[in-house]
């Protein structure tokens, strides 16, 4: 039954798609950009490479910032939501630019792969730095009343009570994130870094055929993506609880 | 015959000198002074807002006065985060909302501070823990998580989880508050049989007939400051104070 309803919503899905096509009476041709399936295939693994290193460290580095700003030692407090409301409140565009124009050159910093990697992580991380704050907020004041009536420590209440419960809150948007991540990772294209999006505007330059190019970049960046979603409703379901 | 867990009386000897505290503002206790040797059960009573839990708050090590002393068996409670970490853990609290963790099943709940806190074995805490369970009828749910127990169940788990590393005293805030009248039957024996084994008991209650029959000595607070104290059943026999008279008087009519 789910089956059928599933591939019904599916068929409604394609019909619309189907019906667009068809109307625009262009005849594909995927012969052109076919001698550029390497280029293709270098910029998706690229663009998988940069995205998972990418979500390690902006998973640290949003940990970090929402410890930083439950710390009670406020400067660091105030250090973590300074972090957070810049990254959100400006461009990622802006922000490659400059972190790799300017800081990663102060820096001596040379790899625009590596800066790539850590510009996408901090932004990445102030959003996920959020979510994390939101689900330690989401655990209610007695579990941290019980938690240390039967004596554990800080770290231990994060630890064994608090987190466990917090990440059943943030898993959800999460994903949502880390799906974001994926894609965001595209605009690096712009500080020279070939990953999958700036391998299709390169054959697109050389063969001008835009929908050939355009329309597998849309599958590609959906193969990383999916797995992310279904992989992180299948964690939701192991930590699912009633509270 | 079910074994002693905990083989020793005890008997408390308490000590409490001018313990004020306030919250941002009221003050909470004004003045607590009470001192009762050879105590086994001691009942807070009185009305809501008189400083009752407060009051046991402190002697479970979860809050600190603004000022005043407190002595627990002629050791002297030290108000530093530290020593509040070591008191908390010599001694087992029971909060009216239960409080158990969501997301481990009735089992964790007990192993997880035997483990992390009283460094047993991960094997030894099972041992216990089931052991526990046993004793108060609640083998079958041991891999059940909080939710999908009844409240009854919660305490008796949330009591079982407080008694496991043996502690010297028990403080108990009001544990059937949130309970009806048949799961409170049931936790309520559940502490009188953890009584007559030995366990000593610091109680906030409203339970008037349950205090009288389980407490040995009774204090009663109001406004922060203890009113009248004694061994229950002068207490509730011939209460001396017209207020701890009057608040008996109407929690007693029905």
């Amino acid at each position: 039954m789910r089956a059928a309803n599933g591939a019904l919503a599916l068929l409604a899905v394609s019909l619309i798609f189907c019906f667009s096509f068809q109307h625009l009476a262009y005849h594909l041709r995927w012969s052109a950009i076919y001698p550029y399936r390497q280029l293709f295939l270098q910029g998706w693994l690229t663009t998988i490479g940069l995205s998972a290193a990418a979500l390690v460290c902006s998973t640290l580095a949003g940990l970090c910032s929402a410890l930083a700003q439950g710390s009670r030692f406020l400067p660091l407090r105030y250090l973590g939501k300074i972090y957070v409301e810049l990254v959100r409140g400006t461009p990622l565009l802006v922000q490659i630019l400059i972190l790799f124009y300017v800081v990663a050159d102060a820096f001596g910093v040379k790899d625009r792969y590596l800066v790539g990697v850590l510009t996408l992580s901090f932004f990445s991380g102030a959003y996920i730095s959020e979510i994390i704050r939101a689900g330690i907020e989401s655990v209610g004041r007695s579990q941290w009343e019980s938690a240390r009536a039967i004596g554990l420590t800080r770290s231990q209440t994060y630890r064994y009570v608090i987190f466990p419960q917090a990440l059943r809150q943030s898993l959800p948007p999460l994903a949502g994130q880390f799906v974001s991540l994926v894609k965001d990772s595209s605009l690096l294209s712009i500080i020279g870094i070939q990953e999958f999006t700036l391998s299709a505007q390169m054959a697109n330059a050389r063969t001008y055929s835009t929908l050939e190019c355009y329309l597998p970049l849309a599958l590609g960046y959906l193969i990383l993506t999916l797995p992310i979603s279904l992989w992180t409703r299948r964690l939701e379901k192991r930590h699912q609880f009633d509270t | 015959m079910l074994q002693k867990f905990f083989p020793t009386v005890l008997n408390l000897n308490l000590r409490l000198r001018q313990i004020v505290k306030r919250f941002d503002g009221p003050l909470v206790l004004d003045g607590v002074s009470l001192s009762l040797d050879g105590v086994r059960t001691l009942a807070l009573v009185g009305p809501s807002g008189g400083g009752k839990s407060t009051l046991l708050r402190i002697l479970g090590g979860l809050e600190h006065p603004d000022s005043g002393e407190a002595e627990l068996d002629g050791q002297r409670l030290v108000f530093t985060e530290e020593a509040l970490l070591r008191h908390r853990r010599s001694v087992g609290t029971v909060f009216q909302a239960f409080n158990l963790f969501p997301h481990l099943t009735a089992l964790q709940n007990i192993t997880l501070p035997l483990e992390k806190v009283h460094g047993r074995t991960p094997a030894q805490a099972q041992e216990t823990g089931r052991q526990l369970l046993a004793r108060f009828h609640l083998e079958a749910h041991a891999g059940k998580r909080p939710a999908d127990l009844s409240g009854g169940q919660r305490q008796r788990i949330a009591i079982a989880r407080a008694v496991s590393s043996k502690p010297r005293l028990l403080l108990l805030d009001e544990p059937t508050s949130a309970l009806d009248p048949e799961m409170t039957a049931e936790v309520l024996d559940t502490i009188l049989e953890l009584r007559e084994e030995g366990l000593d008991f610091v109680l906030v209650t409203h339970e008037m007939g349950f205090a009288r029959r389980v407490a040995d000595q009774v204090a009663f607070l109001a406004d922060g400051r203890i009113v009248e104290a004694g061994p229950a059943a002068e207490l509730f026999g011939a209460p001396s104070a017209p207020q701890t008279r009057a608040f008996l008087a109407k929690v007693l009519k029905y």
